[in-house]
């Protein structure tokens, strides 16, 4: 009973809490910390549980798949989950300053609207997360995409709305195409639910259905999503809307919206649809992803702007990701080394996130102390903001993938089964991507090492500098001890693969 | 508890650097007690251990992070030499940052990353896996960059750019080598050597020039060195880390781990790549010593000097033959302890007395003998004079070579030593035997206090005297070189 309750309330929670931001707008600070609390109670719940009980579902008011919305809890669904619950608490907090309504001032339309839509957006990621039914997950992505691209025009400026209706372009063809793949794969096989299509072991002659169908099917439910994720070359809308939004929105969509996508791409093709995966089609991905680190890494390269560096940053980031479909994807998924590319391929979506995250909202602290965001501004912030420039430079060891931190473990894992495969040249894209993020990381970190001449800044609260440190110490404490979210994310992780490397 | 020592022994600089970057500037009462009391901490472990390890303990901590990964810390001869060796250097060159740094800013991010820099030389020295010491060599990097740049004008800057150009595409060639090997033949642990026959040879002769392309930037190998010379820029203390208690070291070091724990001396021969690896160092020498010749800066040309000294040890190595082993494994120790005074005694005349040239030198040692007699003390002993350091390994080197059916070495032995007699005693003539120069004669005596400056160069002049005296004492450099090429080595 109380397990059912915690899992609802992962999804119920953020709506409430959103709808409840509404209504008494002066609040939504205090609504927002609320949401974040009962939240974090849910996952206390839940984890012992799930290590315990192994998969939780719940078919809400007793109907299964097909007919009623199941809920399904496993470990990857956990991580993600957790990952999320830590970045929305540090946004949410680092935010308070920027959009909480000042007694005697008059609310702004920002003020008013950012609490609801942090919240709303915070519900579909669950929604997304927990979610077996194709269409279900279609209303979150829907959902997350609306969130997220008033997020971007939230302050109404030029610049962002006109990235912000880009997005959506986007973001609506993607829709387009998913759906269309969704009615496609209907049509064929009568179900959405991803169990039940993998049951019905589509790509493997004995199913339903032509080939053919299933193929365009799932391409067109992957390009959908992998325009929501921003793989190359669909990325084009991701850089001006990550660094036109203010820095706590910034952080949420860097760091969380391509993950849930991302998501279901896993689940679509290691779960429901394993064996329709062609070679062809894992390498096209694979080198797509490859394209991507290497594309936005020297576009990150060539940046003024430090929220574009990190913005192009999250695109080369995002890659390495679809690296995991040659390295585990069709058949090799049975090999013992598929294991650990898929876990690393979850490691780098985690790390990522905590890592952008904080360097988002390190943007947001120097943008205080300077008023932009240019690179030449930030000569002396190493001495007025020590505790931004070292989470800085630990989330800059994170994303570069050096030890200790939770991007080594996973280029490690994904490096380790690049060469057991023989696959090097993806092991190659992973290193020299560590190599070319390095480089235009070091860019910003040098500057603000280096000796200003007028160092004149505005003051920035501890708080505001604390929490981003937090979050780079979580990225680099998930390298640390990378042990226990190891072994969380093995609970029904889609079996045929022995566990790890030996 | 003996699980628990090696975690120790990490700990007592790892705590001390983390609770020193929280230290306000004005507490130095607190950060010089952290930091000091972490060092004799240290020291005090060491000595324990040392007995033990003598008497054949192995002390051993494992901490897993993922199958396949995890790390593990192993205290045997070979690591106890290294920690030793930097642990001692640390107290000795803490104290005399304290004195050097003063009250300058931002000494509270200078110690702590300092302190950091120790942490991560110990986990390379304990490390018992390749990738328990990958994660320590890019702690490494990372740590010693902030102090690099630690004065944070354009010159630091460049010069901790310089550092990392060579540093981070170097690891990423050493972490390619160590995946490569492993997705292979499983995770290598140094105690207990993988069977590397699973790889072809042309594989493994690969495999092999990736971990010295990656290891030689650390130990700047020719053409690797370029950074060591830029790193000039950072403040005497931090020379000091670099060339003697950390950085170059672990690069030699990590070059010993692969030769003789993880290929092998019998694999190396077989594969003919001994050859090629003496050759390489034997350049090495050749190549820092002529080009020291050239430089007119003090530090520029202590820091060439390094480039070819820290061959020897990788030359030793090489050439597998036991005197070389021996010898090479206890210069590592004779070249920290000379190289680390030479640059105390530079930062001495710099801070003190401005000088940085070498034509400033002119007459200094009546202005200031005792920085002097350890300046030129270090310098004799680098040029391999009896009865230093450096003429043990020397002798070791040569009969070593000799030993292998390498005479050509001592031609190479026998150059290095009279480029270095000829770029060192100089120096050491200009210091005792030239009048001072205007810019000496114009001003008061040029103060060689505090005692904190002094003294550590003082203790590491006569270290470096005594271990070359006292060579055949079972805890000398060489005893424990020749215990631990008895033991592991030369069965």
């Amino acid at each position: 009973m109380i397990l059912s309750l915690a899992l609802v309330a992962l999804v119920a929670v953020p709506l409430l809490a959103a709808l409840l931001a509404v209504v008494v707008p002066r609040r939504g600070a205090l609504i927002a910390l609320l949401g974040v609390a009962g939240i974090a109670t849910a996952l206390v719940v839940l984890v012992p549980a799930l290590v315990r009980q192994g998969v939780l579902s719940l078919s809400i008011g007793g109907w299964n798949a097909p007919l009623g919305i199941t809920l399904r809890l496993d470990g990857l669904g956990l991580a993600f989950l957790s990952m999320v619950a830590t970045v929305m608490a540090a946004v949410l907090v680092s935010a308070r300053p920027q959009f909480a309504a000042r007694a005697g001032s008059g609310e702004t339309r920002s003020q008013w609207a950012f609490w609801p839509l942090a919240l709303l957006l915070w519900s579909a990621l669950n929604v997304a997360f927990l979610s077996r039914d194709l269409f279900n997950l279609y209303v979150a992505l829907e959902l997350l995409t609306v969130a997220a691209v008033a997020l971007v025009a939230i302050e109404g400026k030029a610049g962002s709305l006109a990235a912000g209706l880009r997005y959506m372009m986007f973001a609506l063809a993607g829709s387009l195409a998913y759906l269309l793949g969704v009615a496609l794969l209907y049509a064929g096989h009568g179900t959405l639910d991803l169990t039940l299509l993998a049951a019905q072991g589509i790509g493997s002659g004995r199913s339903g259905g032509t080939a053919a169908a299933d193929l365009i099917a799932a391409g067109l439910i992957t390009a959908g999503l992998a325009v929501k994720t921003a793989l190359f070359p669909f990325h084009a809308w991701l850089p001006p809307a990550h660094s036109g939004a203010p820095a706590p929105a910034s952080a949420m969509l860097s760091a969380l919206v391509p993950k849930a996508s991302f998501l279901i791409l896993i689940r679509l093709w290691f779960e429901a649809l394993p064996e329709l995966a062609s070679p062809v089609l894992l390498t096209l991905l694979g080198a797509l992803g490859a394209a991507a680190v290497l594309f936005g890494s020297v576009l990150a390269l060539r940046q003024s702007r430090l929220k574009l560096i990190v913005a192009y940053s999250t695109v080369a980031q995002i890659g390495y990701l679809f690296l995991v479909f040659p390295l585990a994807g069709g058949d090799s998924f049975a090999q013992p080394w598929a294991a650990g590319a898929w876990t690393g391929a979850v490691f780098q979506a985690l790390s990522h996130g905590l890592a952008k995250a904080a360097m988002f909202l390190c943007a947001g602290v120097w943008i205080i102390a300077v008023g932009h965001d240019r690179l030449d501004g930030m000569r002396g912030l190493a001495t007025a903001t020590p505790m931004t420039a070292f989470a800085f430079a630990l989330a800059a060891v994170s994303l570069v993938g050096l030890p200790p931190s939770g991007g080594f473990t996973a280029k490690y894992l994904m490096l380790t089964s690049a060469f057991a495969s023989g696959q090097v040249v993806w092991g190659a894209v992973l290193v020299v991507g560590g190599l070319l993020s390095a480089a235009y990381l070091y860019r910003p970190l040098a500057l603000a090492f280096a000796k200003a001449d007028t160092p004149t800044f505005a003051p920035v609260s501890r708080r505001l500098q604390l929490v981003p440190l937090l979050l780079a110490l979580a990225a680099i404490t998930l390298g640390l001890a990378s042990q226990t979210p190891f072994s969380l994310i093995q609970i029904g992780r889609p079996a045929s693969a022995v566990e790890g490397l030996e | 508890m003996n699980a628990a020592l090696p975690v120790l022994l990490l700990l007592t600089s790892l705590v001390a650097a983390t609770a020193t970057f929280f230290l306000p500037q004005e507490s130095h009462r607190l950060r010089n007690l952290l930091n000091l009391g972490g060092a004799v901490l240290k020291l005090g472990l060491i000595a324990f251990m040392l007995i033990q390890v003598v008497q054949g303990t192995i002390y051993e901590t494992r901490l897993e992070f993922a199958p396949g990964l995890y790390l593990l810390l192993r205290v045997d001869a070979l690591s106890l030499l290294f920690v030793s060796l930097s642990a001692f250097l640390w107290l000795l060159t803490t104290i005399y940052a304290i004195a050097y740094l003063g009250n300058k800013p931002d000494l509270s991010r200078f110690f702590g990353f300092f302190s950091l820099c120790v942490a991560a030389t110990t986990g390379i020295a304990l490390s018992g896996t390749l990738i328990s010491f990958f994660i320590f060599f890019e702690l490494l990097t990372l740590s010693t960059w902030p102090l690099v740049v630690h004065k944070q004008d354009a010159k630091s800057i460049a010069a901790g750019r310089s550092y990392l150009t060579y540093a981070l595409p170097a690891s990423a060639l050493l972490l390619i080598a160590i995946v490569w090997l492993e997705s292979t033949v499983g995770p290598v642990e140094f105690a207990m050597p993988a069977d590397l026959r699973q790889l072809d040879d042309t594989s493994l002769r690969i495999i092999f020039a990736l971990f010295i392309a990656g290891l030689g930037a650390k130990a700047a190998l020719v053409p690797l060195h370029g950074w060591l010379p830029a790193a000039m820029a950072a403040p005497a203390p931090v020379s000091a880390l670099l060339h003697a208690v950390a950085v170059v070291k672990a690069g030699a070091f990590g070059v010993m781990r692969i030769v003789l724990d993880v290929f092998g001396l019998d694999l190396m021969a077989e594969l003919g790549l001994a050859l090629p690896l003496a050759l390489l160092a034997s350049v090495t020498i050749l190549w820092g010593s002529a080009r020291a010749l050239q430089q007119t800066e003090i530090k520029k040309r202590l820091a060439f000097s390094t480039v070819s000294q820290v061959s020897y040890i990788v030359l030793g190595i090489a050439l597998a033959s036991p005197f070389a082993v021996i010898g090479g494994l206890a210069h590592l120790v004779h070249q920290g302890l000379m190289k680390i005074t030479l640059f105390f005694c530079a930062g001495i005349f710099d801070e003190r007395a401005g000088i940085t040239r070498v034509d400033q030198l002119d007459g200094i040692g009546a202005r200031m003998p005792w920085a002097s007699v350890c300046f030129s003390l270090g310098a004799i002993g680098m040029v391999g004079l009896p009865p230093t350091a450096g003429f043990i390994t020397k002798i070791y080197l040569g009969i070593g070579a000799v030993q292998a059916g390498a005479p050509w070495v001592i031609a190479v032995l026998a150059a290095s030593t009279l480029l270095n007699a000829a770029y060192f005693l100089p120096l050491v003539y200009r210091i005792w035997f030239l009048e001072p120069g205007a810019a000496i004669t114009a001003g008061d005596a040029p103060t060689e206090r505090p005692l904190g400056l002094i003294a550590p160069a003082v203790i590491t002049a006569f270290a470096s005297v005594a271990v070359g005296l006292l060579a055949a004492a079972t805890f000398s450099p060489l005893g424990w070189a020749t215990l631990i090429a008895e033991r592991e080595y030369l069965r």
